[in-house]
């Protein structure tokens, strides 16, 4: 308070005088309620904080994601063994460069034309599908969005890459794993990836497009975009 | 398989439209459409709405009968080189989403990265760039009609013609499997050039002296590919965009008509300073 004020304006200083009296006595109990608040505060801002950390990591994935079973339980492990050539056994490019992707009944029939083993599986598979002429609703784990051009030739072909690289180990498995589809985008999770933090130990844990550049970028290094001075975009755009 | 060959070689694929062949049939629109899965309304009477990669118009000489001349004339993006790749276009998209290949010489649009500004479509001189007005609704059971090649765009970006580049992603693929490293003339051809029943549309490697494109116009690279055969033109020569469609008429008015009838054209001008 200026001196001013306390000459020119006696009573209102007075007053304020007189109510700064009780303020003075009633300090101490009001650093205490301050600190019971700011406690209150800070225990509310940590019981939030987990809370929305719990709902989007763990519920919202939780949510975003519904689980579907392939409609057959299908061993790779199992079939490996049998075929001669590897992947390129069922999946293999086509003559016009083009890959055949998901294998149809039409090269299943070659061996299951009937029941050969005791797997329950099987007895579906033949039964439900071969003897039908059904074709099977495989979901596909590695399905891009419709605007990605991917070329399997260009890859392992031109480039002599292997499979492992982007669909990992699943020459190895034994059973299908469950197909997650994000309700959104209607893609599979193996898109996104499982690590909701983005940090995969891995390079077939996910199929990102800067995924897809990173390696582009490493490995190729070329320049011919005018506009960006890294590889075109029609490269893996269409 | 020798990865740099294939990665290297510089390739400036280009159209060469001949006027005096071309009836005005529009099947080269129509192929194009169904190709490139391009939207179309139930009311197509709006022209400013339509979409249309590669178009047909109709030039007149203007004369009174019985000298009234008729040219029709087919025009897809022009794919224009500017300077270094600097198209209209390319230049101005602040989105990055059409570019310039220096591989290719093909100006892509990436339809999920635009968003819709329009910028290129007011920078092109030639009105080759399409905005989607709305999503594209196709009549019952024709969505099964679709390529898979092309994806459909959506309600708010701009497309334009690809010079057909599913169909070199394609050649390339067989290429690969077959151990090339070069796309033969006859494996990437667009949509347009294999409908035109005059055989009026030749596509291939301006750069590459056994592709019919190259002989037809003999490109001059060292004048920003002026052609240097006599009846060739490109249109709005002047303005330097540098275009990679070349025209062929041997009617004067026609070539005239290519740089809009400037005051003082001739065929062969040099081109301004930029």
């Amino acid at each position: 308070m200026s001196s001013l004020d306390e000459k020119d304006n006696a009573v209102p200083a007075d007053s304020n005088a007189q109510a700064s009296l009780p303020n003075d006595t009633s300090k101490d109990k009001m650093d205490e309620k301050e600190n019971e608040t700011s406690g209150f505060i800070i225990f509310f801002f940590i019981i939030g904080l987990v809370a929305s950390l719990i709902a989007g990591w763990v519920i919202f994935p939780k949510l975003l994601y519904s689980k579907k079973d392939q409609p057959i339980n299908f061993n790779h492990l199992l079939h490996m063994a049998e075929v001669d050539d590897g992947c390129q056994s069922c999946h293999f490019l086509r003559t016009d460069g083009s890959f055949s992707g998901i294998p149809g009944l039409k090269q299943c029939i070659g061996c299951h034309d009937e029941i050969q083993g005791e797997s329950k599986d099987e007895a579906i598979f033949v039964e439900e599908y071969v003897q039908k002429g059904r074709e099977v609703p495989w979901l596909i784990y590695s399905r891009q969005q419709d605007c990605v051009f991917f070329s399997h030739a260009a890859h392992i072909k031109g480039d002599g890459m292997d499979c492992v690289t982007c669909h990992g180990h699943i020459g190895e498995s034994e059973q299908t794993r469950v197909y997650e589809e994000n309700r959104i985008t209607g893609l599979s999770r193996d898109i996104w990836g499982k690590s909701i933090s983005g940090f995969n130990a891995n390079s077939w844990e996910r199929m990102k497009m800067n995924d897809c550049a990173k390696c582009h970028k490493e490995a190729i290094g070329k320049a011919s975009s005018v506009q960006t001075g890294k590889e075109g975009c029609f490269v893996c755009h269409k | 398989m020798s990865k740099e060959l294939s990665h290297n070689k510089v390739r400036r694929y280009g159209m060469v439209i001949d006027l005096d062949k071309c009836t005005g049939c529009g099947a080269c629109m129509v192929a194009c459409m169904a190709e490139n899965n391009v939207p179309f309304k139930e009311d197509e009477s709006n022209k400013r709405d339509s979409i249309t990669w590669m178009k047909v118009y109709k030039l007149t000489n203007g004369k009174p009968f019985p000298n009234t001349e008729i040219c029709y004339l087919p025009r897809p993006c022009q794919h224009c080189e500017g300077h270094d790749g600097h198209s209209p276009c390319v230049s101005v998209c602040p989105a990055t989403a059409t570019d310039y290949n220096s591989e290719t010489g093909i100006v892509s649009q990436i339809y999920t990265r635009c968003f819709g500004c329009r910028y290129c479509m007011a920078a092109c001189p030639y009105h080759a760039r399409y905005f989607n007005w709305w999503d594209p609704v196709w009549p019952d059971g024709m969505e099964k009609y679709l390529s898979p090649n092309v994806s459909p765009r959506m309600r708010g970006v701009v497309e334009k013609c690809s010079f057909c580049f599913h169909r070199y992603q394609l050649a390339k693929d067989k290429a690969y499997y077959e151990g090339r490293s070069e796309v033969r003339e006859d494996e990437y051809q667009t949509a347009c050039t294999q409908a035109c029943p005059a055989g009026a549309i030749t596509f291939g490697d301006l750069n590459n002296p056994l592709h019919a494109v190259h002989q037809m116009v003999k490109p001059d690279l060292k004048h920003a590919g002026r052609p240097k055969s006599p009846n060739a033109f490109r249109l709005l020569e002047r303005l330097g965009t540098n275009p990679k469609v070349y025209y062929l008429s041997d009617r004067e008015w026609v070539r005239r008509a290519g740089d809009n009838y400037m005051a003082d054209t001739k065929n062969h001008l040099e081109p301004k300073e930029h």
